[in-house]
């Protein structure tokens, strides 16, 4: 039962109930129309401490579909936040007037501090580089859609692995189901951590530096975004990045049946040229995450 | 050799590293209670070469967590009718709260006033834990 529980990072929800999230997701899907008012009455309270228009609207546009309503704040500027009131305080609160409640935060940790005084369910939409554990659930529903399964896949997770929190969260979370085989494929200074291999098998991982070269053999390619800012100079960047570029004359060496997925904005790791091959779904992705918020806000408030 | 076994009623912390023993009568308090207490330093051991060890004469509350993290190898003997009744091995803890602070700039602690993290123990060798907000690793 997922009623009435907070969802702070990915690995607070069994694989079992994930798998609830992802059949309600489908029904969903399949006939939007019989949940448009599941949710009438219901209040769902956004809090972003900073401003994320694509994960606000993705939640938003979830609880109206929902028949549901919302009220928040985009920025901590026009709340009482701003007159340093806690965390918990605003919580308590909010936990007056809503049902449910999404928090971002630049502070890592800052969901899980509200969560221990919230009387309503809440949801990490974010901390700092730490989890943010909807996208997790959304890439991990884009995979299902498309592959059938969460199980005996080789995904290849390409560009910023160090910092990449999306990649940390998904690679946990994909390492408990079968079968699953990594390749991961970065310049030298932006490496996926030791801490997060040292999880792994040798033979559930390969690292390397050419994403031409692992093409082949990838049933799903996760990009990321490079940061201009994660280079030491320019130079080096310039150097780096067309290494990391996926564009239509790489595709052709994918199979083809293979997604490309990235969690957007890109800035230019996949060229545009690629938007029109069926096997980009960055875009579908986006859908898929609302449509797995529209099952999570669901289940916290145990509607059906 | 110093004789040690002649307290009454009591507590011996055993297996002190050499040197170390003063921070542990310090962190303890020992320098300032009415009771009697010694700190015998350097006593020749098998085991470890020398070693530091603290008698207390006196039934006390022992921090175990606090007395673990310190020195994860100490032994702790209670004493009755000037027998050890008990021998109590000490671990590190697997969570710790409210000792240990986070450094990460980035941590939801470095903004609220938050007097209870609690941290758990990854790597027993290295003591190092790991804060629950931001699981930054920190050495304790
Ligand atoms: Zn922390």
């Amino acid at each position: 039962m997922l009623k009435d529980r907070h969802l702070i990072q990915p690995g607070d929800f069994t694989v079992g109930e994930i798998q609830g999230l992802f059949e309600l997701a489908d029904q969903i899907m399949e006939s939007p129309e019989k949940y448009m008012d599941v949710c009438r009455g219901k209040l769902l309270a956004t809090l972003f401490y900073e401003p994320s228009t694509r994960t606000r609207f993705s939640f938003e546009a979830a609880m109206l579909r929902l028949g549901g309503e919302t009220i928040g704040f985009s920025e901590p500027g026009s709340s009482s936040v701003s007159k340093g009131e806690s965390i918990g305080d605003t919580i308590r609160t909010i936990g007056c007037y809503a049902d449910i409640a999404v928090m971002r935060h630049p502070k890592e940790g800052a969901p899980l501090l509200a969560s221990k005084k919230s009387v309503i369910p809440l949801i990490n939409a974010g901390d700092g580089g730490h989890q943010h554990p909807t996208q997790t659930l959304t890439d991990l529903m884009t995979i299902r859609r498309y592959k059938n399964r969460l199980d005996n896949l080789v995904i290849g997770l390409c560009g910023d692995l160090k910092f990449g929190r999306t990649v940390h969260s998904l690679v946990k979370a994909l390492s408990r189901y079968e079968n699953i085989k990594f390749v991961f494929i970065s310049p030298n200074e932006l490496e996926i951590p030791s801490y997060i291999t040292d999880k792994l098998t040798s033979e559930q991982y390969e690292t390397t530096r050419s994403l031409e070269g692992s093409l082949g053999k990838l049933d799903i390619l996760y990009m990321t975004r490079v940061q201009r800012e994660r280079f030491f100079s320019e130079e080096e960047y310039l150097k780096l990045k067309d290494y990391f570029l996926l564009n239509a004359k790489k595709m052709e060496k994918a199979k083809s049946d293979m997604i490309v997925m990235h969690p957007l904005p890109r800035i230019n790791e996949i060229s545009t040229d690629m938007d029109n091959d069926d096997r980009a779904v960055y875009f579908e992705q986006a859908k898929m995450g609302m449509y797995i918020r529209m099952a999570l806000i669901m289940k916290l408030l145990g509607v059906e | 050799m110093i004789k040690i076994d002649s307290i009454k009623k009591g507590i011996v912390i055993d297996h002190i590293k050499p040197g170390c023993g003063h921070t542990i009568f310090k962190d303890l308090g020992l320098h300032k209670v009415g009771y009697t207490v010694a700190l015998i330093k350097n006593i020749p051991s098998i085991k470890m070469g020398k070693k530091d060890l603290i008698k207390i004469e006196n039934e006390i509350d022992l921090d175990m967590t606090m007395l673990g993290l310190l020195d994860p190898n100490l032994t702790v003997n209670i004493v009755e009718n000037g027998k050890i009744t008990e021998k109590i091995k000490l671990k590190l803890p697997e969570k710790i709260k409210g000792i240990l602070k986070c450094k990460n700039p980035r941590c939801v602690s470095t903004i609220e006033n938050i007097t209870d993290i609690e941290f758990t123990l990854i790597d027993p060798e290295n003591k190092i834990y790991t804060c629950e907000y931001c699981d930054t690793p920190v050495k304790a």
